[in-house]
C-alpha cells in the first residue's frame, strides 16, 4: 500500500476539490512543483495553470485549472488556496479606479436621487389625504 | 350605503397583494437556504488563510508587514455592506444606525471617515446623509462574485498602503438565525494576529519566492475573503429578513381580509333588511 495525503482545493467562493491523493503537481512561481506524501512544510505562490492530482495508484489523474493562488503544504495535508479570477496588479488597479468613479457618479447624481425622495414623500402625503377624504365620505354616507 | 361592492373590491385587492407577499416569502425562503450553503462554503478558505498568516507572522518576527502594524488613527476607512433591494424589514436601517454610531465614535476621537459602500441601499442612504464616499459597488445579485469586490477593496487597501487611512473597519450584518440578524462592526486592518499558541512547534515553511510577497498576497486575499464572506452573509440576512417581513405582511393581509369580510357581511345584511322594511312599509301603505 502506498502512502497518500489529503488535498483541499478551496477558493474564496467554494470548495473545488477535497480528497486523498498520491501526488500533486502545481504551477509554482518558479516552475512546477511536485508534492509527494511527507513533503516538508512549504508555502508558495502559484501562477495561473493546471493543478494535477494523482488520485490512485494506477495513475488516474484529475486536472483542475486555477488562475493563481497559494499552495500550502504540510506533511499529510496539502491546501491550494485558489484565486477566483485572473489577478494582475494593473487589472486590480483598473477595478479600483472603476469603484472610485462609481462613488463620484453617485455623488454627482445627488439631485436626481433627492428629487426621487421628495416625489416619494409627496406621493405618500397625497395617498394619506386621499384616504382621509374616503373615510370622511364613507362616514357621511352612513349617517 | 357603504357599498358592498366597494368592500368586495377592497377585499379582492388585498387578496392580490397577499398573493404577492406570499410568493415573495417563499422565494426568499428558498434563496435563503442557498445563501446559507454558500456562506458555509466560503469558510474553509478564510480559516486556512488565517492559519497560515498566523504562522508566517509568528515565524518571521523581523519582517513586519504594514497590515500588521498598529498606527495612530487620523482617518478611518469604513466598508458598509448593505442590500441592493428593499422590502426586508429593518435590516438596512439597523445597519446604518450602527454605521452612523461607529462614525460618530471615531469622529469624537478626532478621526475623519472615508466610506466604501457595497449595495445600492447604502449608496442611497449616504447620498442623503452625506459622507466622504471613496468607493462604491452595487447590483451584486443573489450570487455575489469576488471579482466584483476586488475593485472597491483594492481602493481601500491602497488608501491604507499610502497612509490615507489608518484603520479599515467593516460594518455588516451577522446572520444569527432566521429571526435575528445583528449589525456587527469588525476591524479589518491592522490585522490582529491570532492568539493560537502555535509558537510551540519550531518548524517553519519553505517559502517560494520569499516571505514578503507570500505574506503580501495572503493578507490581501484574507481581507478580500473576509469582505466576500460578509457580502454572502448579507445575502442570507437579506433573504431571512425579507422572508420574515413578507410572512408578517401576508398575516396582516389575512387579518385585514377577515375584518373586511365582517364589514361586508354586515353591509349586505343591512341592505337586505332595509329592502324588506321598505317593501313591508310599502305594502302597509297600500
Amino acid at each position: 500500500m502506498s502512502m497518500t495525503f489529503h488535498v483541499d482545493i478551496v477558493s474564496a467562493e467554494e470548495s473545488i476539490f477535497s480528497g486523498t491523493a498520491h501526488m500533486l503537481v502545481a504551477p509554482a512561481e518558479h516552475g512546477e512543483v511536485g508534492i509527494l506524501p511527507r513533503h516538508s512544510q512549504y508555502v508558495s505562490l502559484l501562477k495561473p495553470g493546471e493543478v494535477r492530482i494523482r488520485i490512485s495508484d494506477s495513475g488516474e489523474e484529475q486536472n483542475i485549472y486555477i488562475s493563481g493562488g497559494v499552495l500550502e503544504v504540510q506533511p499529510h495535508v496539502v491546501t491550494v488556496l485558489a484565486d477566483t479570477a485572473i489577478r494582475a496588479k494593473d487589472l486590480d488597479e483598473a477595478e479600483a479606479l472603476e469603484a472610485k468613479r462609481r462613488a463620484e457618479d453617485a455623488l454627482a447624481n445627488q439631485r436626481a436621487d433627492f428629487d426621487y425622495a421628495r416625489a416619494q414623500s409627496e406621493l405618500a402625503e397625497a395617498a394619506a389625504r386621499l384616504r382621509m377624504i374616503q373615510k370622511l365620505r364613507r362616514s357621511s354616507s352612513q349617517q | 350605503m357603504a357599498g358592498a361592492k366597494e368592500i368586495r373590491g377592497q377585499i379582492k385587492s388585498i387578496k392580490n397583494t397577499q398573493k404577492i407577499t406570499k410568493a415573495m416569502e417563499m422565494v426568499a425562503a428558498s434563496k435563503m437556504r442557498k445563501a446559507q450553503d454558500r456562506m458555509l462554503e466560503t469558510r474553509p478558505y478564510a480559516e486556512k488563510i488565517r492559519q497560515v498568516i498566523g504562522h508566517v507572522a509568528m515565524a518571521n518576527a523581523e519582517y513586519r508587514h504594514p497590515y500588521l502594524i498598529e498606527r495612530e488613527a487620523h482617518r478611518v476607512g469604513i466598508i458598509v455592506i448593505s442590500t441592493d433591494r428593499g422590502l426586508c424589514g429593518g435590516l438596512n436601517v439597523n445597519l446604518f444606525k450602527k454605521t452612523v454610531q461607529t462614525m460618530k465614535e471615531w469622529q469624537a476621537q478626532g478621526a475623519e471617515i472615508d466610506l466604501c459602500l457595497v449595495g445600492s441601499k447604502a449608496r442611497q442612504f449616504f447620498r442623503r446623509m452625506g459622507g466622504n464616499v471613496v468607493a462604491n459597488v452595487d447590483n451584486l445579485g443573489d450570487k455575489p462574485r469576488l471579482s466584483d469586490l476586488i475593485g472597491p477593496i483594492k481602493a481601500m487597501l491602497s488608501a491604507y498602503d499610502e497612509g490615507h487611512i489608518d484603520r479599515l473597519i467593516l460594518v455588516e450584518n451577522e446572520f444569527v438565525n432566521t429571526m435575528t440578524q445583528r449589525p456587527r462592526v469588525t476591524k479589518l486592518l491592522p490585522v490582529e494576529p491570532s492568539e493560537e499558541p502555535s509558537l510551540e512547534h519550531h518548524w517553519d515553511y519553505i517559502y517560494e519566492p520569499d516571505t514578503a510577497p507570500v505574506l503580501d498576497t495572503l493578507l490581501t486575499r484574507y481581507i478580500e475573503s473576509v469582505v466576500y464572506q460578509a457580502v454572502v452573509e448579507n445575502v442570507a440576512c437579506e433573504m431571512a429578513a425579507r422572508m420574515v417581513a413578507m410572512k408578517s405582511a401576508s398575516d396582516n393581509a389575512g387579518n385585514l381580509i377577515d375584518e373586511l369580510q365582517l364589514v361586508y357581511n354586515k353591509a349586505r345584511q343591512a341592505a337586505i333588511t332595509q329592502e324588506i322594511s321598505e317593501i313591508v312599509s310599502g305594502a302597509a301603505a297600500v
